[in-house]
Parts: structure tokens; C-alpha cells; sequence
């Protein structure tokens, strides 16, 4: 619903501005939309690559096969398992939050549920080769090493203060 | 020569589609499983990526390298931070368009740091998603996460910028702008 609405603003906003260029400057829209198709096909081998291999990913590791394995006593493993399937995997949020709350139902800790929903926003193994082709390995690794790091500082604290 | 070009550009595109491919043969149930959820991610695709694109386009074009600079480069102090942090909260998108919009920052001469935390902002602070978040799984937990991770985001970003030697930030800046000419 709130993605929906963010849809329309971001078309309006698009649309709106071409039209505004258009009226401006007709060459410079034609240029910009040029660019706009070369970035686009320039991208859109590797997004395919990617999104093939994330709809695999979530046939395969199933959230609500994964929930059956996590059950109450998960412990350390509970937070492991659900750590590394976020880093790897990047799901829509419509699809890990209702996840995550039926994993806190099934008996999961806040703070499992914590690391699970921060290395999923922020790591990101199979965009990684998206990441790399604009801004080189160096960054991409540091990046990602550091957020996946830093989403087990989220969980201790979310732990330690909700559970 | 350009065959080959075309081949590596396809490479994680073949390999993934071989890989569902032997996903079939496996287990017909997953295969299929598989397309469907891949079908969303090309419906998403479809749908986000050309108002991205086009935006980047008309930025590219009207937006100059010296007022970029002067909003979210070197220099730009709190408030190419506070710029980031809105740009990266207001998206709706998933994480790998952040991506293009981020490169065509760094490509008009925005700091490493802010683009960064631009990234991290998309990733984690995105204000559709948190509203989501706060009904699944409550107020506190998601506004305790919002707040711990707003300092992190920028903590690592400035890291980051501080590892990054100057050279190789001027380097992949001149790849980008190569890129996207």
C-alpha cells in the first residue's frame, strides 16, 4: 500500500520533470532521456542475473520453511541461520516484516528477529556484483562487512532493551 | 571481440538461468516456485527502474557538477549528511536502484561519505517500509532499530570514506563518468 503510493509520487515526479524539461529545453530532454536508456541497458544484464538468482534464493530457503527450524529454543543457531539468509537474500519489506512478525509468534527472540531485518536491509550478497560494477570491490566488501557487523550491535541492543 | 563483450556482460544472467534450469530437472515444485517469485522481481523491476532512469537522465543533464558539489560534496558539512539521509528515506524502491542513483551522485561530485549514507538511508531508514515495520512488529522495535541505526549508517559511511584512499575515489569517479557518457 505505502510502496503503491511511493509508485505514484515517483512517476508523478518523473513525468512532472520531463514534461518541465521538455518545455525548457527539447534537445537537452532528448539528450536526457538518451542517457537514461544507455544507463538503463547498461544495467539491466546484471539486474536480470541478479533477480533470477534472488527468485531461486527465496523458492529454495523458504522464510516459512526456515520458521519451522526456528523454533523457540534457536538460541545462537536461530541467530545465525537467519543472519546469513538475510545478508544473502534482499526481500521486499511486504514479505519480511509479515515473515519476521510470524517469526516472533513462532517463539523467536527480539533480538534474533533484529539481526534477521538488519542484515536484510543492508546486506546484500546477490546485489553485491551491482554494487561492485559502480563502485569497485574495495567499497562494496568494507560495506558490506561493516553493516553485516553492525546489524549484530542493532540486535544486542534491541535485545537488550525489548527482550 | 564484441561477441565476447556481449557474453561477459550476460555472464550472471546465463549462469542463473542454467542454475533454474537445473533447479527444473531437481525438483519441478521449486522450479516452479522459483519463476513465480521471479516474475515478481522482473514486475518490480519493470515498474520502479524507468521513472529512476528517467529521473537520472534529466539530472545528468541539468543538474551541474558545481551545484552538486556545493550540496552534497566536499565541504558540504551537515547538510549534504542531512540531503543524504532525506534522498535515502523518501525512496520507495528496493536496494539495488539505489545503486544508479547513487553512482550518478558520485559521478556530479558528491562526497564518498554522503553517498554512503544516501545507501544506508534506502537500506534502513525508508519511511514507507518503517511505517510497515512499526505494524508488524510494533512501535518500539522499529523505532529503537530507526534510532540505532541512524548514527551506525553514518559512522560506517564516514569509515568507509576515511579507508577509501583520495586516489581511488577520483579513480571511480572517472570510471563512472566514463560510464554513463
Amino acid at each position: 500500500m505505502a510502496n503503491t503510493i511511493f509508485n505514484i509520487i515517483l512517476y508523478a515526479a518523473a513525468l512532472g520533470f520531463l514534461i518541465f524539461s521538455l518545455v525548457k529545453d527539447r534537445k537537452k530532454t532528448k539528450l536526457a532521456l538518451l542517457k537514461a536508456w544507455r544507463s538503463f541497458e547498461n544495467i539491466l544484464p546484471l539486474l536480470l542475473g541478479i533477480v533470477l538468482l534472488l527468485g531461486m534464493v527465496l523458492a529454495v530457503l523458504d522464510p516459512e520453511l526456515i520458521i519451522k527450524y526456528i523454533g523457540e529454543d534457536s538460541g545462537f543457531m536461530g541467530t545465525a541461520i537467519l543472519v546469513v539468509f538475510g545478508a544473502i537474500t534482499m526481500i521486499p519489506g511486504f514479505i519480511a516484516f509479515p515473515t519476521a512478525a510470524l517469526l516472533l509468534e513462532g517463539g523467536a527472540g527480539y533480538m534474533q528477529i533484529a539481526a534477521f531485518i538488519s542484515t536484510l536491509m543492508m546486506v546484500g550478497v546477490l546485489t553485491a556484483p551491482m554494487e561492485i560494477k559502480f563502485f569497485g570491490r574495495k567499497i562494496t566488501i568494507l560495506r558490506n562487512i561493516m553493516a553485516f557487523a553492525f546489524s549484530f550491535l542493532v540486535a544486542a541492543v534491541i535485545g537488550m532493551v525489548l527482550g | 571481440m564484441r561477441s565476447k563483450k556481449v557474453i561477459k556482460k550476460y555472464m550472471l544472467f546465463i549462469i542463473a538461468a542454467i542454475l533454474l534450469g537445473v533447479l527444473f530437472i531437481v525438483n519441478i515444485e521449486l522450479g516452479k516456485k522459483a519463476v513465480l517469485s521471479v516474475g515478481y522481481g522482473l514486475r518490480e523491476v519493470a515498474i520502479v527502474l524507468p521513472p529512476i532512469f528517467i529521473l537520472l537522465g534529466l539530472i545528468d543533464v541539468w543538474v551541474s557538477r558545481e551545484r552538486m558539489t556545493k550540496f552534497m560534496g566536499e565541504g558540504s558539512g551537515i547538510r549534504g549528511i542531512i540531503i543524504a539521509i532525506i534522498m535515502g528515506s523518501v525512496a520507495a524502491g528496493p536496494l539495488y536502484a539505489a545503486f544508479p542513483i547513487a553512482a550518478m551522485l558520485m559521478k556530479k561530485g558528491a562526497k564518498l561519505s554522503n553517498i554512503l549514507i544516501f545507501i544506508g538511508a534506502w537500506s534502513t531508514t525508508k519511511i514507507p517500509m518503517l511505517l510497515f515495520e512499526i505494524s508488524a512488529l510494533g512501535a518500539r522495535f522499529a523505532l529503537l532499530r530507526l534510532a540505532i541505526s541512524i548514527p551506525g549508517i553514518i559512522i560506517i559511511a564516514y569509515a568507509i570514506y576515511f579507508l577509501i584512499p583520495d586516489k581511488d575515489k577520483a579513480d571511480i569517479q572517472k570510471k563512472l563518468q566514463e560510464m554513463g557518457s
